[in-house]
């Protein structure tokens, strides 16, 4: 692809040298009178601990309605079966909830939880925290995994989690001074609740001078979360160069939703002193030099590799969209003309360069760009100069592409009002898509929108959808329901064609897909809908290993990948790791070693800096072990919570195949090859639909065996069941556990 | 900017001093015996050809550094603020000069901070302090 903008380019580099990153609207807040407002209700004392060996061995429990305040124990057991993070996180909800519990039932909990390697400053990628609840959308156990500094600012106070049980009837915030050892829940009345605003305000009102900003860490969530399903939260920090606060979001399944309906406002974190030894590792000298290793790696090899320093993970837009994977008109299409308008050399000039944009000291890969200087077009902060956080792969594809959308001002309001409103770009990309691709084909119209035009493309009718979501009303309060909902509200409705809606909303246990095109390779098929949590690629992305490179050729290998990568990049998250420094930078060798899609020595690293934190020694095999403790654990979770089975890890057939005329056409030599050469049949004497309904039937055929191959290979039984043996072998057969399981088990696998 | 530049043609290499200029960074800089742990490195390489490893006041830390703790001073020179530095190592990988120092027993990474002392312990007055033109910030 040529570079339409060639003669633009020199020009708007030059400006961005001079780019003012400090240059946006100031708010100006009467701090004194909003903290004059606040009621303290409950300020207990603790004792700052640091951690050891990476664990504080206790974590904070704190209920919002009974004002219960207490501390619990880390136990032995605890660190070797859940080792942290996601682990811990998915422990304490085992225990806070029943199965009938759903979202907004005052035993839920929010439990935000920083593995034993969050915060340790040298290697790349190890700031993170893991917030795990049960999602409004799946009713099941949702995780996600999230930047910012309130996770190591939280371990150096001395907890290993945070846990949130209770809904409050007024409006709060909790604040936890790492310092002087302080807890208090306050009522914060006049607080508005946009994270760009109130994050921003809240830093300013708990620092004690200029130079604490950095010492505190936000989390809030914003107006839409109030109003929809899909609300997330914001993890701040405070940018020193910027001179304003960034967010990094745990955006999936409607965390922020939770956390809204528990009428939280915000949990503030303040910690001053964060040096690099505070997680006071074993062996400190391994975890240096890996890092400084891997430092020089991204130094001398990011600029030819991905380019994760200038571009972010928006490196990967015209790659996907030369490979035919980018998703375009929600998932029908995998690449469009326009993509150039959208592609990573858009966002390299947009982005602000010579700058450091980690998520957490050290990451050095600093993939959390700003955009500075956007003045909004629409919305209540129209006018407004801000600064934006992204934008991310994700938004690009979610927001951009697969809404039909390629103006990059437009990408990155809707990107900023996602943030600022507290809901998941991912989901409402997937959202918005789902809604246009109805509108296109008259499911939905004028009328039934309440006027919005949601014609592929109109992003100012993309943005005051999300606008209404913000303001609780109109078409907005449907489409905050996400696909799953609307799917059946539109059939119920007598609007659409119930099978074309379960064809085309790209969800799966709830939870909409996040923006890669699957139809061409089955193993990410299963990579996204038999995942624990519901379609996201954190689990495993296996397009490039499958489609492109074709080392996954049989079933049996596709299954071993969908064993082994899940696997490992769990354990990111039991950690307090990022996944990204992993395999968007790769040694200079790398292509010699055996298994090199496995990054051999950045897995030698992770085990080196494990061990030296831990102070033993652990194997590949130890690693997988671990991780699969948490992973059999976590679809035992969902079944007990009612999901979990062979019947929702089905995929819609979106992600799948080609639903529409058009679709197949538009790749109509690729299908038709494969009906000669998968089916045996002949395309010449068939007539269209007679090759879709092929196709369905081979592409759905496929999908069932890979199912079978992929739950024999985790031990699992046909329904998708973990075996006893299994749960036996992994040390994870206590009683409650089995009793889930049990009904399910037929009697030779008990 | 104020940089430590070095004469290829005068240094010794340590054929026939005794690297008096580490020596003396190290004990007069900071504090410490050890001359391994100078701001500069003088090597002999094997195939007989000298190596020094200076700062040249560049710069490249300043803008990685994710605490905003290094800055230049009136004088050009790079300075580590020693209180706000979180001891990420970031600019001691993203140095190309590997000039951007740590060892073992230090928490906080160290670089040169272009006050001299090694100049005038140079027996064979190879190093000296010269002006140069700051460079402009580069993407990194
Ligand atoms: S790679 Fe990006 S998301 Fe991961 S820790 Fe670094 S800045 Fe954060
Ligand atoms: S330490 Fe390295 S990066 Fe920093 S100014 Fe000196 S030469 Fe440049
Ligand atoms: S080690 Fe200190 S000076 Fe160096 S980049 Fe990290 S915070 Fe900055
Ligand atoms: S100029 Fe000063 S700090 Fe730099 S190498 Fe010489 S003695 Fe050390």
């Amino acid at each position: 692809m040529g570079n339409p903008y060639a003669g633009l380019t020199d020009y708007l580099a030059f400006h961005r040298a001079e780019t003012n990153y400090r240059y946006r609207t100031e708010n100006h807040f009467d701090v004194a009178k909003l903290r004059a407002a606040h009621r303290l209700i409950k300020e207990t004392a603790f004792t700052p601990s640091l951690p050891e060996r990476g664990y504080c061995y206790r974590g904070l429990y704190i209920n919002i309605d009974t004002l219960e305040v207490k501390e619990q124990p880390v136990t032995q057991e605890m660190k070797d079966i859940f080792i942290g993070g996601r682990g811990f996180g998915l422990w304490q909800l085992w225990h806070a909830v029943k199965p009938s519990t759903r979202w907004n039932d005052p035993e839920n909990e929010i439990v935000i939880s920083p593995g034993p390697m969050s915060g340790i400053t040298q290697y790349p990628g190890s700031g993170k925290s893991i917030v795990v609840s049960i999602s409004p959308q799946t009713d099941i156990p949702i995780d996600s995994n999230v930047g910012g500094y309130f996770g190591p600012l939280l371990k150096f106070s001395g907890y290993d989690f945070l846990e949130i049980q209770g809904k409050s009837k007024t409006e709060i915030l909790i604040f936890i001074d790492g310092e002087k050892g302080t807890i208090s829940i306050e009522e914060c009345p006049l607080e508005p609740l946009d994270s760009h605003i109130l994050a921003e305000l809240l830093t300013d009102m708990y620092a004690e001078s200029e130079e604490d900003r950095v010492n505190i860490s936000v989390v809030s969530a914003g107006s839409a979360a109030d109003h929809s399903l899909i609300g997330m939260l914001n993890f701040s920090w405070f940018d020193k160069r910027r001179g304003c606060i960034r967010l990094k979001q745990a955006g999936r399944g409607g965390i922020g939703t939770v956390f809204r309906d528990k009428r939280l406002k915000a949990i503030v974190i303040r910690r001053p002193g964060v040096k690099g030894d505070l997680n006071r590792p074993a062996d400190f000298e391994t975890i240096a030099k890996t890092g400084v290793k891997l430092h020089r790696e991204l130094r001398s090899l990011d600029p030819s590799q991905c380019v994760m320093r200038r571009n972010g993970t928006a490196h990967i837009v015209e790659i996907m969209d030369a490979y035919d994977l980018l998703p375009v008109m929600n998932f029908q299409y995998g690449s469009h003309p326009e993509t150039h308008k959208v592609a990573s050399y858009i966002w390299d000039m947009r982005c602000t360069q010579r700058t450091s944009d980690g998520c957490w000291y050290g990451c050095s890969m600093s993939c959390a760009k700003g955009a500075d200087g956007l003045t909004l077009r629409t919305g209540p902060y129209k006018g407004q100069v801000v600064t934006v956080d992204g934008p991310e792969y994700e938004n690009v594809g979610g927001l951009g592409s697969n809404a039909g959308i390629f103006d990059a001002e437009a990408v990155l309001e809707l990107n900023f009002y996602c943030d600022t409103y507290g809901i998941c770009t991912i989901t409402w990309g997937t959202i918005c898509a789902f809604v246009m691709e109805c509108y296109q084909r008259g499911v939905l119209n004028l009328e039934r929108t309440g006027g919005l035009d949601l014609s592929w493309g109109n992003w100012e009718a993309d943005l005051e959808l999300m606008h209404q979501v913000a303001r609780g009303e109109g078409f907005g309060l449907i489409a905050g329901l996400g696909v799953h909902k609307m799917k059946h509200i539109f059939a119920e409705r007598g609007w659409g064609d119930p099978g074309l809606l379960e064809d085309i909303g790209m969800e799966n246990k709830g939870l909409e897909y996040s923006q890669y095109l699957s139809k061409e390779s089955l193993a990410q098929q299963g990579g996204y809908a038999m995942t624990n949590k519901g379609p996201q690629h954190d689990e495993a992305w296996l397009i490039f290993m499958d489609m492109v490179n074709k080392q996954l050729p049989t079933f049996e290998d596709k299954a071993e990948a969908l064993y082994y990568f899940p696997l490992w990049r769990t354990w990111f998250g039991l950690n307090g790791w990022c996944k990204l420094p992993w395999n968007d930078i790769s040694p200079a060798d790398n292509h010699l070693r055996h298994e090199p899609h496995k990054i051999p020595e950045h897995v030698e690293n992770y085990l080196a800096m494990h061990g030296a934190m831990m102070g033993n020694e652990i194997t590949v095999e130890d690693m997988l072990n671990q991780s699969a403790r948490v992973y059999n654990f976590q679809r035992v979770f969902n079944i007990r919570m009612g999901k979990g089975l062979r019947i929702h890890d089905k995929a819609p057939y979106r992600s799948m195949g080609p639903v529409s005329r058009e679709e197949y056409l538009s790749r109509e030599e690729r299908y038709d090859k494969q009906i000669i050469d998968e089916m045996g049949l002949d395309p010449t004497k068939m007539t269209l639909e007679e090759r879709m309904a092929a196709h369905r039937a081979w592409r759905t055929g496929r999908y069932e065996k890979l199912t079978d191959a992929v739950y024999k290979r985790r031990s699992w039984t046909p329904n998708g069941v973990p075996t006893y043996d299994r749960l036996k072998e992994l040390g994870i057969d206590f009683p409650e556990v089995l009793e889930v399981v049990r009904p399910f088990l037929i009697p030779d696998h008990i | 900017m104020k940089t430590l530049q070095i004469d290829v043609g005068k240094c010794d290499y340590g054929r026939d001093c005794a690297h008096e200029c580490e020596a003396a960074c190290a004990s007069k800089v900071f504090k410490c015996d050890d001359p391994s742990r100078a701001a500069l490195r003088i090597r002999l390489l094997e195939n007989g050809e000298g190596r020094a490893i200076l700062c040249d006041q560049c710069g490249d830390c300043v803008i990685v550094c994710p605490a905003d703790a290094l800055s230049r001073n009136k004088q050009g020179v790079v300075l580590l603020n020693k209180k706000t530095c979180v001891a990420c190592y970031t600019c001691v990988g993203f140095c190309e000069k590997h000039a951007f120092e740590r060892n073992p027993e230090w928490l906080l990474p160290y670089k040169c901070i272009a006050c001299g002392i090694c100049v005038k312990a140079c027996p064979k007055a190879a190093l000296e302090i010269a002006e140069a033109p700051t460079p402009a910030p580069r993407i990194i």
